[in-house]
């Protein structure tokens, strides 16, 4: 790997070295390094581009890292990622693209990756988001993920995206059994003429099931950003979504929340707020001694984190 | 310290009509522990937040440690040593109590000092170090954060807008306490606004505004046993204070 790829492994990855545990790089298209453990396989898909990872029945406290990096201007490729997880397990799997054109031609990065989480198993998911370069040739990522959470299963996704994609259109949908648990916190910051979509669909069909999608987002300049969120219950089960948008400058932010009952024991609930920054707020942090600007920066930081 | 020079404040109301906030306010303030009292309404807020650069004055001057600050931004104010504390405190989404009580230290501190801080006004630090300052806490939690952001400061001037409010569990005796401890540690002046009578009890000079004039300025003997008499003959509760 060369400096600017190993630059977007930490951006997207926190990765300085080679992981500990299985792990995965693809780097331009190809694979740049693999690991396996006892626990973990990794299978190279043999009727479309991406991997099978096969996580052994009570597997627990391992991690899997499967870092893909774009260095190449003008490269356009879809990663097909399975996760088979079996029972009992409790994991923590690292995920994220990073970009860097300095090209003029576009490069593209769409991951599908598929979860199917076995019976009381624990999967914390994190992916990573991040852009760099100073060529004219967009950034785009479009992420799908597909989650299907066995009885008494809990997954955890942490997605970010900070800086530097300029289009995405983010598409999960989710299927939870009896007693399952889904969390999915999104962070997402546009600036410039950026564009994000989010679209989540979560079906709770299991009783006792419930799921919770958190997204706070921060959308600065000309960029805009839109928010879909659909819970369906379908069963005796829990769902809350929540969308919380600080807008800037001349942005524009959409927040379309659905939540649909289909049992009479279905408890479901919706929050989206959109607003700019409270002048309390920068009048507070600048009786502390800040600027403006200083505050204002706190403030993002703070909700971001 | 601190003197206020012909301060005026005039606002436009919806009908048009011009209302006289503040008139014509002269005031000297040295070093030591100032309260201002009066009724609601009385432009006791306004006064404070004018001083602390939240309100630009529409007459007057403000000179502090013999420099004219009136034109000053709230930062510049601020980093030449005004602290103020809100009467309702601002809540931050993701920023820490850490972070604030950081912030208002203007440097990196441990987190043994800013639980110190956070001791000083009587919350369990471990408690409450990283949690954020969002809707999660109580009223008095958030206002004993505000009062410890103030101590975290420990500039030349701090000016209180009601720190009583909201006080519930914590003893006025903690909180007096707070101000004098403030006041031994940095010096400087101490600017309370208050209703409570104990905290007036306390002060070397009390200032009452009424009708955005000051009505009377003088110490808590000269003031306090008038200034009670004006309460309500038929409220039991204020005038059995007098005595």
């Amino acid at each position: 790997m060369d400096e600017i790829q190993k630059g977007l492994l930490e951006a997207v990855a926190d990765l300085h070295e080679v992981p500990q545990g299985a792990y995965n790089f693809r780097v331009n298209g190809q694979l740049d390094g693999r690991n396996t453990t006892e626990n973990i396989d990794i299978v190279t898909k043999t009727d479309k581009p991406g991997i099978d990872i096969i996580i052994k029945a009570g597997t627990k406290n391992e991690s899997v890292h499967i870092p893909v990096v774009l260095s190449q201007s003008g490269l356009k490729e879809s990663v097909y990622n399975d996760f088979i997880i079996g029972e009992d397990c409790d994991i923590t799997i690292v995920a994220g693209c990073g970009i860097h054109n300095s090209g003029d031609q576009t490069s593209e990065h769409s991951g599908i990756h598929s979860f199917f989480v076995g019976k009381n198993s624990r999967v914390k998911y994190i992916e990573k988001h991040y852009g760099a370069g100073d060529g004219n040739g967009e950034r785009i990522m479009n992420p799908t993920t597909h989650v299907e959470l066995g009885e008494g299963a809990y997954l955890e996704m942490d997605t970010v995206q900070i800086k530097g994609i300029d289009s995405t259109a983010r598409k999960t949908t989710a299927k939870l059994d009896d007693k399952a648990t889904l969390v999915i916190k999104e962070k997402i910051m546009t600036h410039g003429s950026q564009n994000a979509t989010t679209d989540f669909t979560v079906d709770l069909n299991g009783a006792g099931s419930s799921a919770n999608v958190i997204s706070r987002s921060v959308a600065k300049d000309k960029s805009t950003q839109t928010f879909y969120s659909k819970i369906n219950g379908n069963n005796e089960c829990y769902g809350h979504t929540e969308c919380d948008a600080i807008i800037m400058d001349g942005a524009s932010v959409r927040a379309i929340p659905e939540i649909t009952a289909n049992h009479v024991e279905a408890s479901l609930v919706h929050e989206a707020a959109i607003g700019k920054i409270a002048g309390e707020q920068l009048i507070k942090l600048m009786t502390l001694g800040l600027t403006e600007q200083e505050a204002e920066a706190q403030i993002i930081d703070g909700f971001m984190k | 310290m601190l003197e206020l020079k012909n301060i005026g404040y005039k606002v436009v109301d919806e009908k048009n009509q011009e209302k006289e906030i503040l008139k014509n306010i002269n005031l000297t303030i040295d070093d030591g522990f100032v309260a201002i009292t009066g009724p609601n309404g009385s432009g006791k807020s306004t006064l404070a937040k004018i001083i602390a650069g939240i309100i630009k004055p529409t007459s007057g001057s403000i000179i502090f440690d013999g420099m004219d600050i009136t034109d000053l931004s709230i930062t510049d104010r601020a980093k030449n040593g005004i602290s103020f504390a809100f009467q309702q405190p601002v809540k931050f989404k993701g920023i820490t109590v850490k972070k604030l009580i950081t912030l208002a230290a203007g440097k990196e501190i441990s987190t043994t000092e800013a639980c110190n801080y956070l001791s000083e006004v009587g919350l369990c630090a471990r408690d409450y170090i990283n949690r954020e300052v969002n809707a999660s806490l109580s009223g008095g939690e958030l206002k004993r954060i505000e009062i410890a952001m103030i101590i975290a400061r420990g500039t030349k001037l701090s000016i209180f807008d009601e720190p009583e409010a909201g006080i519930d569990l914590w003893s006025f005796k903690s909180l007096i306490r707070v101000f004098e401890n403030l006041h031994e540690k940095c010096g400087g002046s101490i600017l309370i606004i208050s209703h409570q009578e104990r905290i007036l009890n306390t002060a070397d000079k009390i200032i009452v505004l009424t009708g955005g004039e000051i009505s009377a300025y003088g110490t808590k003997d000269e003031i306090l046993p008038d200034y009670m008499k004006g309460a309500p003959s038929n409220c039991e509760v204020l005038t059995s204070k007098c005595d």
